[in-house]
């Protein structure tokens, strides 16, 4: 039984899940995304990925939503801000389908279940970035981990089935009972690390390096343990490791958060979904959050000052 | 009093130094021998709230100068130390005036002499165009109270000759209402703008939502307020009122630190959130949102040095 899948959003983090897919016989993948001259060069070249692995995808890819065929699954991986706009156009092609995100920080299941009706759960910690249209640099390989969004859950044998092919085109990924703990350990510790980096223009590495900024860290992640454990949800493992793991120089010492180069940059970044969603569920829960409170203002901030420019 | 000098001419002395140089006779210390010579050429132009020009003498050394009855440390926070050690040996009668951001100013120019002393803090700003070009924008006041050896009829002396020069100036029979009022904007309203990069504009009275930057800017005033209150200070004008009063100004105000940290200088940070954190650390006062402050900006200051 062949599968269809629709990658919406084919930044990144997409094209690692829709190029590796697409090495599959019997997975038709699809990819929606707004970048015609990277849509245009997938359907030409083919999708490239180098680095961590060399891979060639062969798939079809899209600026317009109404060419999707109904499909199977969808993995939503746009930059959290998009997500409202990405399954309102793309909604149609799943009508029977699930929906799964494999998007940073907390919220995103909220929206796509305004729009279908099975939603998965899902984080990933594989990154790269887009070198050239149609081709994608693989940094770093990782896990991911799919389960039934609570809400309004897909059967889990459909999270399973989607977590087996991405397993064997070559994303290790587990399908689980409840997939909060490893996406709250990642949003803590994207929450804890990006927007350091972003206010003070350091690296990863660097930011640990410095005690007062480590401890501060530490203070977030303090504070999103809390409000995970007010949640009842069980980290899958401690964020703290995380941080340390990636400042080594091997992993990510001279890594710039992405926050950090959406800020050079002057993109809008995700602090809403990181900081600002561990705070949102903070004051739902009555768990005080000062110090994401603090960075999401401080980031907010930078933002707005691009405006008056 | 007939006899100034101003040891430091950036924007604050030399917007002290043009106005005073229309009432006193004025001298200027400054470090570099060009900013000197063309200052005893030229004059200093003033232009915004008032537009003039102004002739004085200027110098390298104390030794070069007449001797003032009043001097007025104008330099930044992170040079008064080495500017009070350049007057030291020089004009035992003066009084010296610190005029610097945070507290503890004082207690840095006493330990090279023993200078009556006078403390104040100055709300005025403007913009150096030049060595001899300054813009006066902000004509708010600068606050003169009593120190070492000084009384508030002296505060009052030095006031009254600044509000004669066309500056707006007034004497405290003790400071520390208006010394810590100021701190506490500052350490408030600097480290925001320089970890934004806004201006002091209408975001730090915004409340609106919870992520809006005038809930940051009202809970770190908070911690400030406690601080004060542990240390016994009344505070003359509450910070927060302060705050929302000066962003409905119109023209939006850049803060120094915002200046230090976009052209990569070292902030004053140490003296300004480092004083407030010091003396909350020594009164038992817990400051954790002004600790963050100081790390981002001390970690910003890091990335380019």
């Amino acid at each position: 039984m062949g599968v269809t899948v629709c990658v919406v959003g084919c930044g990144a983090v997409g094209s690692l899940f829709a190029a590796n897919l697409a090495t599959l016989e019997d997975v038709e993948v699809w990819a929606y995304d707004l970048a015609q001259e990277h849509v245009d060069a997938i359907n030409r070249d083919g999708l490239r990925l180098t680095g961590a692995g060399e891979v060639v995808g062969r798939l079809r890819a899209t600026t317009d939503a109404a060419e999707l065929p109904a499909c199977d699954f969808g993995i939503v991986a746009t930059k959290a801000m998009h997500t409202e706009p990405a399954i309102r156009a793309t909604a149609h092609a799943f009508a029977n389908g699930c929906v799964a995100t494999v998007q940073n920080g907390i919220g995103n299941e909220e929206v796509l279940a305004a729009h279908v009706e099975r939603v998965i759960r899902g984080t990933t910690f594989p990154a790269g970035k887009i070198t050239s249209p149609g081709v994608v640099q693989w940094d770093v390989k990782g896990d991911t981990t799919f389960g039934p969004f609570e809400e309004q859950p897909a059967p889990f044998a459909e999270v399973e089935r989607l977590a087996e092919a991405c397993t064997r085109g070559g994303m290790p990924t587990k399908a689980v009972e409840d997939a909060r703990g490893p996406q709250w350990r990642k949003v803590i510790f994207n929450a804890a690390t990006n927007p350091l980096g972003a206010l003070t223009g350091l690296t990863h590495g660097r930011v640990c390096e410095q005690p007062p900024l480590r401890r501060l860290a530490s203070q977030l992640v303090d504070e999103g343990k809390a409000v995970a454990a007010a949640q009842r949800i069980e980290l899958d493992a401690d964020p703290e490791e995380l941080i340390d793991y990636a400042a080594r120089p091997e992993v990510a010492y001279g890594h710039k958060a992405s926050m950090l180069q959406d800020v050079e940059a002057r993109r809008q970044t995700e602090v809403d979904y990181l900081n600002g969603g561990i705070a949102e569920f903070g004051r739902k829960l009555g768990v005080p959050t000062p110090a994401h409170d603090s960075i999401w203002a401080l980031v907010k901030g930078v933002e707005a000052a691009w405006q008056q420019q | 009093m007939t006899r100034v000098c101003v040891a430091g001419a950036g924007v604050i002395g030399s917007l002290f130094a043009a106005h005073l140089a229309r009432v006193a006779e004025v001298s200027a210390l400054v470090r570099r021998d060009e900013h000197a010579r063309a200052l005893r050429d030229e004059g200093l132009q003033v232009s915004g709230r008032a537009d003039f020009a102004a002739q004085l003498q200027a110098a390298t050394a104390p030794e070069e100068l007449p001797e003032p009855e009043l001097v007025i440390l104008a330099c930044k926070t992170l040079d008064l130390d080495a500017v009070a050690g350049r007057i030291a040996g020089h004009w035992p009668d003066a009084i010296v005036m610190t005029v610097q951001n945070g507290i503890g100013a004082d207690d840095v120019v006493a330990r090279h002499g023993d200078w009556r002393i006078l403390s104040a803090v100055t709300f005025m700003s403007g913009t150096r165009h030049s060595d001899t070009h300054v813009q006066y924008v902000l004509d708010t006041a600068t606050w003169i109270g009593p120190a070492r050896g000084t009384t508030p009829d002296d505060a009052r002396a030095v006031a009254d000759l600044i509000s004669s020069s066309g500056l707006k100036a007034e004497a405290f029979d003790d400071l520390r209402p208006a010394q810590w009022s100021k701190l506490i904007f500052n350490a408030t309203v600097n480290t925001v703008a320089a970890l934004t990069g806004l201006p002091h504009d209408p975001h730090f009275a915004d409340v609106s939502t919870p992520s809006s930057l005038g809930n940051l800017v009202r809970d770190l005033i908070d911690e400030g307020k406690a601080v004060a209150q542990a240390a016994g200070v009344p505070l003359r004008e509450d910070p927060w009122e302060m705050n929302v009063l000066a962003t409905q100004r119109g023209s939006a105000h850049y803060p120094s630190m915002l200046e230090d940290v976009e052209a990569h200088r070292r902030t004053e940070i140490d003296m300004i959130t480092g004083a407030l954190v010091r003396e909350a650390g020594r009164l038992g006062v817990p400051v954790p949102l002004h600790k963050t402050m100081e790390r981002l900006i001390k970690a910003k200051e890091a990335s380019w040095e």
